[in-house]
């Protein structure tokens, strides 16, 4: 059972390999000659005034969550893809009374123009 | 199957960088570092859980948890700015961190309780890992939410439902 993750180990150990090996070598033999303008944040363009963690508009936040509200609800389609001969009309009904309440937000949250960018 | 010593290496191996990625996410001081020490530990936990045959909590752990979830406390952690509250905790907290004490330490007592004096309490379930691994993960998870817990499942898309319309409530400006 465990033995089938072996390859998914495999390539975990060969991604992270590859990607050592590429920064390691290039830190090891790359010659560095460093002067004040390459070691500067921005070559080209100004220089940022004053503190850079600067707070975010909440626009994207309500992205962010009606993104996780609605990956939820697929999470809950792949157990339902599985049983679904087996269910029949019955479990047909019981997700599209499902999908239909979100649905619901999903219209509210249209109309209320939450989708938009201004 | 749990007897294999592949098997303990990999728990063994994962426990504890879950327990070092958690330590680590409560004693970084930039909340990004620590966000990003959650992710490993959720990652952590996603194998312990495919340890017990629990695949398909594994892939939900990693898609929601250590991607959805993750990604909406990193919007949190950009909304506030985090400057302003390193500012602002000079203030001392004395009774929150006493009472933070108190519960560690009750918290410990119970595990060595548990772990030393005697075996952990409460009964087996039903589905051991081994006949989830014969039964089938998925098909197990589906069989019961869409039949004996029907009602919760409904009931989740109204919870859903009410996180929708309180996000737009509480970020949308009225027009």
């Amino acid at each position: 059972m465990l033995n089938t993750y072996v390859p998914v180990l495999f390539l975990i150990g060969l991604a992270v390999f590859f990607a050592v090996f590429a920064v390691g070598v290039s830190h090891l033999l790359g010659p560095r000659r460093v002067n004040p303008v390459k070691a500067s944040p921005y070559e080209c363009g100004m220089i940022t005034l004053g503190p850079t963690h600067q707070a975010v508009p909440i626009k994207y936040y309500i992205i962010a969550m009606l993104f996780l509200v609605f990956d939820l609800e697929v999470v809950f389609l792949y157990p339902w893809a599985i049983v679904f001969r087996k269910l029949g009309v019955f479990g047909f009904v019981e997700m599209m009374i499902f999908v239909f309440i979100l649905l619901i937000g999903f219209i509210y949250v249209w109309k209320k123009g939450a989708l938009e960018w201004e | 199957m749990t007897g294999s010593i592949f098997y303990w290496i990999a728990f063994v191996v994962t426990a504890l960088a879950a327990v070092f990625a958690a330590v680590m996410v409560i004693t970084r001081r930039n909340p990004i570092h620590s966000a990003m020490f959650l992710v490993l530990n959720f990652l952590c936990i996603a194998v312990l859980y495919l340890l017990l045959n629990a695949q398909f909590i594994a892939i939900i752990q990693v898609m929601i948890y250590a991607g959805a979830i993750m990604m909406l406390v990193i919007f949190v952690i950009m909304l506030l700015s985090v400057e302003e509250e390193e500012r602002r905790r000079k203030i001392p907290v004395p009774l929150a961190q006493m009472l933070g004490m108190v519960l560690v330490f009750i918290l410990f007592a119970q595990l060595i309780f548990g772990v030393v004096v005697k075996v952990l309490p409460g009964e087996q379930g039903e589905f051991s890992p081994e006949r989830i691994a014969e039964l089938g993960d998925v098909k197990t998870i589906a069989g019961l939410l869409f039949t004996k817990f029907l009602f919760p499942f409904e009931v989740a898309s109204i919870i859903l439902l009410v996180g929708i319309i309180g996000a737009v409530i509480l970020s949308k400006k009225e027009r």
